[in-house]
């Protein structure tokens, strides 16, 4: 990829997150004349980019704003989702404590093509002195006039908030963030009424990522053209690449969506420990997706609908790389702990489902399990998929499903050698 | 889940300086909402108790926000950054899943065991560590990670962890960040120069 068609230039914070640094970089510059140009201007040149939401859902970012009712009685909101916690990612982490400025320009073109004078960013509270960072940012921002009653001199008012959040994987999922910003505990809310309709205090809401946001400002000042000539069709534009585990040089990196997965690991990540073909197999986009195994990890690319293809997912592209001195049954009960500790106890498939899990995959683990009971694994596992009403049980489930999938001889294996 | 509230049995009391970082924080959201501020008062009432909300200050946070006391404690228990016991003046959390299982959290956990004499849930009688276990923290390339109080503790290795618990037991300073790279930025050698060469994958 060419340096210039790079979005994130200070992603390792090699130089200042500060404003002045930020505005030598590019940050904040004509904010107001894209403004001028319009509301319907701004969101059709974000569907035109082909933008896909950074959060893992990949939803067309320019269509989700489109939902968003105009010239409404209530106030409309913008909330930044940047409870990042999905294991393997931490891509929003580098753009909130060194591009804190690439977001908060987002959050004003976002804000005012959307109607809403009000945005928060929900960030999680492990990330203390990330906070520090962007709220340093929201200070320097108000000070330059750039947010406040005539935000950057366009005439729109924009106000900015941080909220800390306090420890919960669940708050990452868009309904349970609005509860837990609305002071209760993170309980996801039945879906509809969508947040467009009825989100925060019951007003129109947008809930992004982090980074879906921070692209925004580069998409219109060079155009959805030039965003949507990069990476592949259905895949638009640039992503941040976390690549962590077992490779040489585990890292942040941003990439053209596409890229082919052993070259990211390969040329970016130095490579995987012991070699290429020490590699078992990869996770390319989350805990929430399946793993591959070695074969597939071979040619398939990183693009939405390459990976959704072998039944897996881009996720949050964060790829961890397992090496042949990986237990994967090990790694998938690390995984069904998380899940456990983490649901939030709202539906009972859920609740109940993962503690089941978990305590099956750590009798495999040990290898005190019956071998019929994979069997009986894969059935909890469809059972929670698709019975609750957020997406955590269908993330609990499809790891375990895809261990089932790819790994089924060495699980079977490993049961009759014990019993 | 079913952690009882402790007393201190001394009454609570904001001080001067978090009731005006509490004035600022009603501030950001609409008047009639002010429950909205519940983690972030919280979190100011825990720091100014040493590390944990004992019943006093869950009781006056309901006050000052206009909700029962059950209230606070349904919200103190659902979060995992809120303490209902006494946690040590270093509280060491060890990342336990995904890329810093990986990368040996496992060893790390047994380097705190052994070096702080206590398991993971519990405070040193001195007072001056506590240890947890916690799920993923999100720096997942610069794992193993360990997080101590506000600051992470990144790339660890069994000895370099030893050195930074060390260094807090004998109230060294110690630097947070990474701990074996030279270099804070995570790119990697070379980034950019060798794919540019072939003239980019799409230009």
């Amino acid at each position: 990829m060419l340096s210039k068609n790079r979005i994130f230039t200070n992603l390792y914070g090699e130089s200042t997150p500060s404003l002045k640094g930020s505005k030598r970089r590019g940050d904040w510059k004509g904010t107001k004349a894209l403004m001028a140009k319009g509301t319907d201007w701004i969101i059709n040149e974000v569907k035109a980019s082909g933008l896909r939401g950074r959060g893992g859902a990949g939803f067309s970012a320019g269509m989700k704003w489109s939902f968003m009712p105009k010239g409404g009685k209530l106030p409309n909101y913008l909330v930044v989702n940047a409870d990042e916690s999905e294991p393997g990612t931490c891509k929003d982490r580098d753009i909130l404590r060194h591009e804190p400025h690439k977001l908060l320009e987002g959050i004003l073109l976002a804000g005012f093509a959307m109607e809403a004078h009000t945005a928060y960013i929900y960030i999680r509270g492990e990330y203390f002195r990330e906070a520090e960072a962007v709220q340093k940012a929201i200070d320097e921002a108000y000070e330059d006039g750039l947010l406040g009653p005539d935000a950057a001199g366009s005439g729109w008012q924009m106000d900015i908030h941080l909220h800390r959040g306090a420890g919960a994987y669940i708050c990452g999922e868009e309904t349970a963030l609005l509860e837990s910003l609305e002071g209760r505990r993170g309980m996801p809310r039945l879906k509809p009424p969508f947040p467009a309709n009825a989100g925060l205090y019951g007003c129109p809401t947008t809930i992004n990522n982090v980074e879906t946001i921070a692209v925004v400002p580069e998409i219109l000042r060079r155009g959805a053209d030039w965003f949507a000539s990069l990476g592949v069709k259905g895949s638009t534009g640039t992503k941040i690449f976390c690549i962590s585990g077992h490779v040489n040089h585990p890292c942040n990196i941003e990439l053209e969506m596409g890229i082919p997965l052993k070259e990211l690991i390969e040329t970016y990540a130095g490579g995987v420990r012991g070699g290429w073909d020490n590699l078992l197999a990869v996770i390319p986009g989350g805990s929430s997706v399946s793993l591959l195994p070695k074969e597939i990890c071979e040619t398939v690319t990183m693009d939405f609908d390459s990976l959704a293809a072998v039944q897996s997912g881009l996720g949050t592209a964060a790829v961890m790389v397992m090496d042949q001195s990986t237990d994967p049954i090990g790694m998938i009960a690390n995984l069904a702990h998380f899940y456990h500790h983490e649901s939030c106890g709202q539906c009972t498939p859920c609740r109940e489902g993962t503690g089941w899990m978990m305590r099956i995959l750590d009798r495999m683990v040990a290898g005190e399990a019956e071998a019929e009971e994979i069997d009986k694994l894969l059935d909890i596992a469809n059972q929670v998929e698709g019975h609750t009403i957020c997406a955590l049980g269908d993330a609990a489930a499809w790891p375990i499903q895809g261990l089932i999938r790819h790994f089924r001889p060495l699980l079977e294996q490993r049961l009759k050698k014990a019993a | 889940m079913s952690v009882k509230p402790l007393f201190q049995n001394e009454p609570f009391v904001f001080s001067q300086e978090n009731q005006e970082k509490i004035e600022k924080l009603l501030a950001r959201y609409p008047k009639d909402r002010k429950v909205s501020a519940i983690l972030p008062v919280l979190d100011l009432a825990q720091r100014q108790c040493g590390g944990w909300l004992p019943r006093e200050a869950m009781e006056a946070v309901a006050e000052l926000l206009g909700v029962t006391p059950l209230y606070v404690w349904e919200i103190a228990t659902f979060y995992t950054m809120f303490h209902l016991r006494p946690t040590g003046q270093h509280h060491v959390q060890v990342c336990r899943t995904a890329s810093c299982y990986l990368r040996g959290a496992g060893k790390l956990t047994k380097v705190c065991e052994k070096k702080l004499k206590i398991a993971c849930g519990q405070t040193r009688e001195d007072g001056k560590f506590s240890l947890e276990e916690v799920e993923c923290l999100g720096a997942c390339v610069n794992a193993p990670v360990v997080q101590i109080n506000d600051d992470y503790y990144e790339d660890l290795s069994p000895e370099a962890l030893e050195d930074v618990l060390e260094a807090l037991e004998t109230d060294e300073s110690v630097k947070p960040g990474s701990q074996t790279r030279q270099k804070l930025s995570t790119a990697p050698a070379g980034y950019g120069a060798k794919p540019e060469k072939k003239g980019g994958r799409r230009a």
